[in-house]
């Protein structure tokens, strides 16, 4: 990196890519989070891992949505995906794009989200789909595994390529680091985590994973946490430091460092030992504040985005 | 493919009329901006967007560098910008659904009928040059009169310029005509006098180059590192994404893992607490899968 000197004009991006950004980060952190309690843990982890799989979902349909909104031409998004210019009819896939790499990303993740959630529907046995059924007949053992893996490899990749989209161009901050691409992918399994433990209310048998996804969270916010100081000490080389933290941008830096303490405190861990004859009270307390460090952090992974976004732009 | 055609703008000689403004809007049909009051000397168009392809801008004396004097005084700078047309265009490689283009005279062109919006060239030119436009949902930028072109027609600028400040032709021609006007300049003393552009330092050549008063920077143009492709970011960008998968995976699976250990509370005498448990370690919800 060098000291940078920019004559850019901002493209503008606002509350819609704020938004994608914010829920393709959420959908690919809660997949692989769901993939890792699934893969790596115990059994009583699967409650948890199930529950993953069914937010991931609904995270990632909303994604393509906010993106169209965002295009001058919402019904032309399939544009990006088939070329119908001089150099078509063909298909559209540039790998030294990110915008072009992360449209492909997204549907491929989109095959193993939907994949995953039927075979989760089915196998909670809530909802009688016939085509839920039959995902989770194909579904089983080593296949299930293979599918996690390689759907984590794509959840990963739409966590992060975001960030990679805003470093693959020329506008101040965003092309004086490497580092965005990382953070957006830590913040986002750490949104998730907080997500999860926000949704388990609603799926007490996840309560057995609580402790799990708490200290994966702290590795997670920590990851953040060393990410967004790598991005400080780059940006200052490249001379955009001040732009990026410069007034009112610092306060939603703020939000984002911030809204790190919890998980890295271990506010989430239900250490507390209650007895089951007189602390309900105390068990409730925890659960309150469960939810509002949960809904801090995501807070936060929304202002991390919206600090790195606008700051850039002006 | 036809010979490469380009503009020279030479602007020793640009006198800040805006004659190119004007002519370029009504050949393009472009209705311009409102008109705002930017308070910047001479400037009310501000930046070259969807509906400015052309604009003048005005450099005053705090702005520069070098001292460009003329009789007893320091002469403005004055320059017609436009989009370059560069060799290696920015906006060009990042273009998702390959609007972009170029074309058979080796200018780079905007395919209206398949841009959609997504504005990922705006992010990427260095000059400032695209502009998304609200009536058309699409980005735009100057063509190089592309159809004027495939008429055998000149620019519609560079035959407004009345100074020849903007001269169209053949690339090899206004490179010869920039080399001969850049010793003439030297020989008179305006040492500061410089191509840029001109050779291909900056994004492999432009098309449109300048011949330029002061140091690039005074004009808004970026040079030496300043001046890179987007692409260089993304072995940097993904290697950064790689590694903190990397550490997250290790850190979910040490988190995870750990806990295979029988718990803490297990491990207590059963006289201590007989009839406690954690609040997390009710009910385990798997089949085991």
């Amino acid at each position: 990196m060098f000291l940078a000197v920019h004559f850019t004009q901002p493209p503008e991006w606002r509350w819609y890519i704020l938004g994608y950004f914010f829920f393709a980060g959420l959908a690919g952190g809660c997949y692989a989070l769901g993939a890792m309690l699934r893969l790596f843990g115990r059994p009583s982890d699967e409650s948890a891992a199930r529950l993953c799989f069914l937010l991931a979902f609904p995270l990632l349909l909303v994604c393509p949505v906010l993106l169209s909104i965002d295009l001058g031409q919402p019904a032309r998004f399939w544009h990006m995906m088939y070329d119908t210019g001089v150099g078509g009819p063909a298909l559209n896939f540039k790998s030294w794009t990110p915008m072009s790499l992360g449209v492909w990303g997204l549907l491929a993740f989109g095959v193993f989200a939907t994949i995953s959630f039927l075979e989760v529907v089915a196998l909670d046995g809530r909802y009688r789909y016939p085509l839920s059924g039959a995902v989770a007949k194909v579904v089983v053992g080593p296949v299930a595994r293979l599918v996690n893996v390689v759907g984590t490899v794509f959840a990963l990749f739409v966590a992060a390529y975001t960030g990679v989209l805003l470093s693959v161009s020329n506008q101040p901050v965003w092309s004086d680091s490497y580092a965005l691409g990382g953070l957006f992918l830590a913040s986002g399994l750490s949104g998730a985590a907080a997500l999860v433990t926000l949704f388990r209310r609603w799926r007490p048998t996840a309560e057995a994973s609580d402790a799990a996804v708490a200290e994966a969270d702290g590795y997670f916010a920590l990851l953040e946490l060393a990410i967004i100081a790598v991005l400080f000490v780059t940006l200052g080389f490249a001379g955009q430091l001040v732009r990026a933290i410069s007034a009112p941008w610092f306060v939603l830096w703020i939000v984002a460092i911030l809204s790190l303490l919890p998980p890295l405190a271990g506010r989430f861990r239900s250490g507390v030992v209650v007895s089951p004859a007189g602390t309900a009270a105390l068990a409730r307390m925890g659960v309150a504040a469960n939810v509002a460090t949960a809904t801090i952090v995501l807070v936060g992974v929304l202002a991390l985005r919206a600090a790195v976004i606008w700051s850039a732009q002006g | 493919m036809a010979q490469a055609k380009g503009f020279f703008t030479d602007t020793s000689v640009c006198i800040g009329c805006k004659a190119c403004e004007v002519a370029c809007k009504e050949w393009n049909q472009l209705k311009g901006d409102e008109p705002h009051f930017l308070a910047d000397s001479f400037d009310n168009t501000g930046k070259l967007d969807a509906e400015n392809w052309r604009h003048v801008k005005f450099i005053e004396p705090s702005s520069l560098t070098a001292a460009t004097t003329v009789g007893d005084g320091q002469a403005w700078l004055m320059m017609s910008d436009v989009c370059k047309h560069c060799q290696h265009a920015s906006c060009l490689e990042v273009c998702p659904t390959n609007a972009i283009v170029r074309t058979e005279f080796d200018t780079v062109f905007i395919q209206q009928e398949t841009c959609n919006g997504c504005r990922n060239c705006i992010s990427a030119c260095p000059y400032g040059v695209i502009g998304f436009s609200q009536t058309t949902g699409t980005v735009h930028k100057c063509t190089l009169c592309y159809d004027r072109l495939q008429n055998d027609m000149t620019p519609a600028c560079a035959k407004a310029c009345p100074t020849q400040s903007i001269q169209f032709g053949n690339l090899t021609d206004l490179q010869a005509a920039a080399d001969k006007r850049l010793g003439q300049l030297h020989q008179v003393g305006y040492s500061n006098a410089q191509l840029y552009g001109r050779d291909n330092t900056v994004y492999g050549g432009l098309n449109a180059f300048f011949l330029l008063m002061d140091k690039p920077q005074v004009y808004g143009l970026p040079t030496g590192e300043s001046a890179a492709l987007p692409s260089r970011n993304n072995v940097g960008g993904y290697l950064g994404g790689v590694i903190a998968a990397a550490l997250a995976l290790i850190g979910g699976m040490i988190a995870i893992r750990r806990r295979r250990e029988p718990p803490a509370v297990e491990a207590r005498p059963p006289a201590a607490e007989p009839e406690t448990q954690p609040v997390g370690s009710r009910a385990g919800g798997g089949d085991g899968r």
